[in-house]
């Protein structure tokens, strides 16, 4: 079983909601991330979102957008993304970590390196924001042979044949894009969100996470109401990118616990 | 060589020409690009849209375009007959205009009442915002800010034509940092909001559709040159940006095998110095971008690189997918030339023919220029001059140290 359905199995057990987070790796430099991610697990975080940085973010708002401005900048890229998930995991084993980013780097590496190299340094899910299910076969099956996820984003635009396809072909969990926009807008219509994630768990067989502009713990809390999962992305890496470079790791894990307390109220609600 | 059965399928149901092209997009934009599809396979069935396609082509841009004979300068060259294909004349002022009708008439027909387009050099922009105009759509076009600074009267011109401008600041702040903040646009406001895009690139249907609407170029150079000339030309030669203009006159041509297709690309300060935009002529690495699969011009990593190009037009890192097709084929072969060689041909046609062609199609008559004094003088090469050089008065002016 891999450490993502470990992690939903035990959540589920207990009752209560996965928290994912998101943080652009390499941001503000490579030596931040890992300190970022320990704070990230700290505060209570399941899963963490690693941002592979891309010159084109097409797919992001303007606070991701500048976040991978700013890690290029520092020279990060996918290579050194990699060393930085292998000292990560020389001191966490069981926290997930999923990779998300535009195809083009992967590509560039190449596929079966790529896959091969995550799965050595303990990746364990890969979100390609820009590969519909239809574009990624080969990949995909190249992810399932090595035992990785591969987490595909559901959208309000879908319709449900388009949840039954997408589903087929992803596992881990499925990620439904709260809104019609970039990511960090602000303008979730949570009676939509609750409207459909209904009907993607009827054809999901798997966990099912919201995100796409989820600033606060109320809202979090509210999404966890409807969803197994909740992620939080833009929020965190403004704080990366507002807060001051010396608390920056407490102000982090001090956020993330705020959204944790407050999803663990709903520990014990069944959906 | 290309088996023309074949050819005529491209692209297939997905929207891939070979292993290029395709639709790699967030899923949030999947929706819209079917729903696109859909609506754009029955205006291709629907005589009525073809007919008001064909009116508006007519009487609102002034088509068919004529095939100058350029006869003081082909006379100076002293080989091959450069005839030139008169896409300046359009309302507008380039071949753009063709392909913003189109999508037009189509966003009228899907119900859209806002359109949003991508610019580099601003002559897509200008088109975008005048057909905008024309159907009472409103308007946002983006262009990223170097641009702006370098393409002011295009700014200006757009504006009159009731378009908003949005300067685009991320990234390198060129066309295709316009393109990304385009597409943020699109996700956002996909319910009421066409996107015309102004290439042959981006995820399918857009390569196809754009590629459709731009032959009229190539099908009446067909007609015009037998009815004019007698016979089809040695050679078509078109600049390359995305490839629009290329494809356009490329596409009618392709059955007629001895008929040669040349691309040429910005070979910006020469392609040996890495200051260039021409990923096909250097081979540059496969990749995604942009919504569909292409040659790209990269980092050992993966990021796209920053191109350089004296015409804003050509200055992208990508190329047009059905154009990595052509080339892997072998049917159009492409070439690259220098920001200076751009600039003397620009001078040449000014003098010789009292043609001021924009930066873009300069590219294209330079290749032209080089190989028309190496062949015989009833040889006829056949250029699309894309657009008219008014827009590149500043570049050019101070390139020669003139300010205004």
């Amino acid at each position: 079983m891999s450490r993502i359905q470990t992690t939903f199995q035990q959540l589920q057990a207990e009752g209560r909601k996965a928290l994912i987070t998101f943080i652009t790796a390499g941001d503000p430099d490579g030596e931040s991330t890992v300190p970022l991610m320990r704070s990230l697990v700290a505060g209570g975080a399941d899963i963490i979102e690693l941002g592979v940085p891309f010159s084109d973010p097409m797919a992001d708002g303007p606070i991701i957008q500048r976040s991978s401005e700013r890690a290029l900048a520092k020279g990060m890229s996918l290579a050194r993304v990699f060393d930085i998930i292998r000292t990560f995991r020389a001191e966490n084993a069981t926290t997930p970590v999923v990779l998300m980013g535009y195809a083009n780097p992967i590509e560039a590496m190449g596929s079966a390196v790529f896959v091969d190299v995550a799965k050595q340094v303990g990746v364990d899910g890969v979100l390609v924001i820009d590969y519909p299910p239809e574009e990624c076969v080969e990949f995909t099956s190249c992810l399932r042979v090595a035992g990785l996820d591969q987490i595909f984003l559901l959208a309000p635009t879908s319709s449900d044949q388009r949840f039954r396809d997408v589903a087929q072909a992803g596992s881990g969990y499925l990620y439904y894009v709260s809104l019609k926009g970039v990511t960090g807008a602000a303008r979730l219509d949570f009676d939509e969100v609750a409207s459909r994630i209904p009907r993607i768990r009827a054809v999901a067989g798997m966990p099912v996470g919201v995100g796409f502009g989820i600033r606060d713990a109320e809202v979090a809390k509210r999404i966890g109401t409807v969803a197994d999962a909740v992620v939080i992305g833009s929020r965190i890496v403004q704080e990366i990118e507002e807060g001051s470079r010396e608390r920056v790791c407490d102000n982090i894990e001090t956020f993330v616990r705020g959204v944790r307390v407050a999803l663990d109220e709903l520990a014990g609600a069944h959906l | 060589m290309v088996d023309m059965q074949k050819q005529y399928l491209l692209p297939d149901a997905r929207g891939h020409f070979g292993s290029y092209g395709g639709i790699f997009v967030a899923e949030t934009l999947m929706p819209a690009l079917e729903e696109l599809r859909v609506a754009y396979e029955a205006c291709c069935k629907d005589a009525a849209f073809t007919a008001e396609f064909e009116y508006e082509l007519r009487y609102y841009v002034g088509r068919p375009s004529p095939i100058y004979h350029a006869q003081r300068l082909s006379e100076n060259l002293g080989g091959a007959q450069i005839l030139l294909k008169r896409e300046d004349l359009n309302h507008t002022g380039a071949h753009k205009v063709n392909n913003c009708i189109g999508q037009a008439l189509l966003a009228k027909r899907m119900g859209k009442p806002r359109v949003i387009a991508e610019t580099g050099a601003g002559q897509h922009g200008v088109a975008t915002a005048a057909v905008a105009a024309r159907y009472g759509f409103k308007c946002v076009v983006y262009m990223g800010t170097e641009d702006v600074k370098r393409q002011a009267a295009n700014v200006y011109r757009m504006k009159l034509l009731g378009a908003t401008v949005v300067p685009v600041e991320s990234g390198s702040k060129t066309l295709k940092d316009a393109l990304n903040e385009a597409m943020r646009d699109w996700v956002t406001n996909v319910s009421d909001t066409f996107y015309i895009i102004g290439t042959v690139a981006g995820p399918h249907p857009y390569p196809m559709m754009v590629r459709d609407f731009q032959t009229v170029v190539g099908k009446e150079c067909l007609t015009q040159m037998t009815e004019t000339f007698g016979r089809q030309p040695d050679m078509v030669v078109a600049c390359v940006g995305g490839g629009s203009n290329a494809i356009g006159i490329f596409h009618p041509y392709i059955p007629f095998d001895d008929v040669r297709l040349i691309g040429v690309e910005a070979a910006g300060e020469g392609v040996e110095t890495g200051r260039h935009a021409a990923p096909l002529t250097t081979n540059a690495k496969v990749g995604v971008l942009h919504g569909n699969r292409t040659y790209l011009m990269q980092d050992e990593s993966g990021q796209i690189i920053e191109t350089h190009s004296i015409s804003a037009g050509l200055d992208y890192p990508g190329v047009g997918p059905e154009h990595a097709w052509l080339k892997d084929s072998g049917r159009a072969e492409y070439v690259a030339v220098t920001d200076d060689e751009a600039i003397d041909a620009f001078h040449a046609l000014c003098r010789f023919e009292g043609i001021i062609p924009a930066l873009e199609s300069s590219h294209a008559l330079a290749q032209a220029m080089k190989v028309a004094p190496t062949l015989a003088r009833d040889k006829f090469l056949l250029v699309c001059l894309s657009g008219r050089g008014d827009k590149d008065m500043h570049t050019v002016a101070e390139r020669s140290g003139i300010r205004f």
